[in-house]
């Protein structure tokens, strides 16, 4: 079934690219970079500082796959590591061959871009490919966020198809809508929505899509008992929880300070502190927040609130002063609480609270450069026309275009997510494993194996 | 020959060991065990939920012995597991019919 699905859209894809290439002008790209070169003598610095960022942004995979391995069991640690591993192998190839060209491509009726399928022709070019390795990585993260709210009972060709979808489809759609010169960017309000690095592009993205995951799947089995109690499911494994959350706190500062594709631009030290603060603002107001309800310094939570705070602020980080990062972390760190805490009133299962800290905290910065933007740096550049919120006299038009943007993508996330889920649901005959092997572990069940093979089990739950 | 099960908290271990040694005792297995007694386990907090552990890790320490011996050796594996907060353990006595040495094949008393 999967491979039937496979060929019909490789035939879909040439089409689209015959019939693309067609209407292309002609005009050829700088594939050795000699000419770039000559043009723009300050472009190496460029290059450099925006291919370090990118394989730091690369570097937030394995943070994520840490994240979700150690918050969930261990019978399930191959099955996440894996799920990982393949949202970034699919997630480059689709986005190389239709991603990029969607979101980055000539645009056309602020709806989609249309060129650049497959980096050929006129996009074989050094100045492309720059673009294309930075946003792949970005891409990436947005289908591995997902993974964390579907952990533990999706079916693997499940997952391969949804975050083939993500990176080909969804996430480039929205993110040419903000990013690529579409119709949220050209807003008649304010300068039109803003997102800098991706709050709500990458991370809102993901995290309504798992939203959508999460609600299709169900909850796991024995998360929630015949009274509709709360039992948690413990991590099998927190220090590596906690090295995955250090590990997308250091990527975050290719994540962020990387927007601006330009080391010329100055204002990435100014990024860089916001991006800093938020995050330590984010964890102490977790912390805090989950001593004062239960008593005890839970480090679970204030990892997700370290990491609330550096989702809320990606789209902030490059408007705003540095306090007014600490409170927008502030506010993430006691968000992120309130919506896991929240969404297991709800019964909806997320194993490692991707929904709160991406989905929620995404359109919590999305809609806090309305508010904070303090009008020192433009759009997406130090140049006029500058970005001004609610608080430093700029009306309520910045924030105006950010609600609307916000809206748009959570109303596209989570209907486009469900509707991959359906799809799937029929293609592959249900989403999810079978009990038992839900019981057993999808270790064994999906790839045959035991992450921990020298170890005796110590926890004989049911669940 | 007595054996002693003594389950107690894990981080008297080295004392109880220490102490038994004193005492003359050859050798002990130790395991890492988990269990309930009138505890009834403890909470837990996992990303911002309690949950209640039942099965507390214990460690559970054999020794056999002489039965001269064992009325000292189960006063000092009390005087030393004993913190006097709930959680402490238990010690169980059994007689032991047999013992052998496989390397020399001694038996009996000889064999501890």
């Amino acid at each position: 079934m999967f491979n039937m699905h496979k060929k019909r859209s490789w035939l879909f894809f040439l089409g689209v690219l015959i019939l693309v290439g067609v209407a292309l002008e002609a005009y050829a790209g700088d594939p050795t970079g000699a000419e770039t070169l000559k043009k723009d003598p300050g472009a190496p610095v460029d290059y450099v500082w925006i291919l370090v960022c990118a394989f730091l942004v690369m570097f937030m995979q394995p943070g994520f796959a840490l994240v979700e391995a150690g918050f969930c069991r261990a019978k399930n640690a191959i099955n996440l590591m894996m799920k990982n591993l393949m949202d970034f192998v699919a997630g480059s190839l689709v986005f190389f061959a239709v991603g990029y060209a969607l979101m980055m491509g000539k645009d056309w009726h602020t709806l989609i871009g249309i060129s650049g399928w497959f980096l050929h022709g006129d996009a074989y070019d050094v100045h492309t490919y720059l673009i294309w390795i930075f946003q792949v990585v970005f891409a990436a993260t947005a289908a591995t966020i997902v993974s964390g709210a579907v952990a533990e009972r999706i079916k693997f060709p499940v997952y391969l198809f949804y975050s083939a979808v993500v990176s080909a489809i969804i996430y480039p759609i929205y993110g040419h809508w903000v990013w690529g010169g579409g119709w949220l960017s050209k807003l008649p309000f304010g300068v039109g929505a803003v997102d800098f690095a991706g709050s709500g592009i990458v991370h809102a993205m993901g995290g309504f899509i798992g939203l959508a995951g999460a609600m299709a799947l169900g909850a796991r089995i024995g998360k929630y008992d015949d009274k509709g109690k709360v039992k948690p499911i413990v991590g099998h494994n927190i220090p590596m929880a906690a090295l995955g959350v250090f590990i997308l706190w250091f990527g975050w500062f290719g994540f962020n300070p990387g927007s601006t594709l330009s080391a010329h631009e100055l204002r990435i030290s100014v990024i860089a502190v916001n991006t800093n603060l938020a995050a330590a603002a984010g964890a102490l107001a977790a912390l805090i927040f989950m001593k004062l309800k239960l008593g005890n310094w839970d480090l679970g939570m204030t990892l997700n609130g370290a990491l609330a705070g550096l989702v809320a602020v990606t789209a902030p980080c490059a408007w705003v002063e540095a306090w007014a990062a600490v409170v927008i972390g502030l506010i993430a760190g006691i968000l992120v609480c309130l919506s896991v805490l929240s969404l297991d009133k709800l019964h909806i299962d997320d194993p490692v609270g991707a929904v709160s800290v991406h989905g929620i905290n995404g359109i919590w910065g999305v809609i806090s450069v309305g508010l904070f933007a303090d009008g020192t740096y433009g759009n997406y550049t130090t140049k006029a026309p500058y970005v001004k919120g609610l608080f430093y006299g700029g009306g309520a038009d910045q924030l105006l275009a950010q609600l609307i943007s916000a809206g748009v993508c959570i109303a596209w996330a989570f209907l486009m997510g469900w509707i991959t889920f359906r799809v799937a649901k029929a293609v592959f005959g249900g989403i999810r494993v079978s009990a038992e092997e839900e019981a057993e572990g999808l270790d064994y069940g999906e790839h045959g194996g035991n992450a921990y093979p020298d170890f005796v089990v110590s926890s004989y739950q049911q669940h | 020959m007595k054996k002693i099960e003594a389950i107690i908290k894990p981080f008297k271990l080295d004392e109880v060991k220490e102490a038994l040694m004193g005492l003359g005792i050859q050798g002990m297995t130790v395991s890492e065990v988990k269990g309930f007694g009138r505890q009834r386990g403890h909470k837990e907090v996992f990303r911002g939920a309690e949950y209640r552990i039942d099965f507390v890790p214990k460690v559970k320490v054999e020794i056999v012995v002489d039965s001269f011996v064992l009325n000292e050796a189960m006063t000092l594996i009390q005087e030393k597991a004993r913190t006097g907060s709930i959680g402490d353990g238990k010690i169980f006595v059994s007689p032991i019919e047999q013992a052998i040495r496989i390397r020399t094949g001694e038996s009996g008393k000889d064999a501890l």
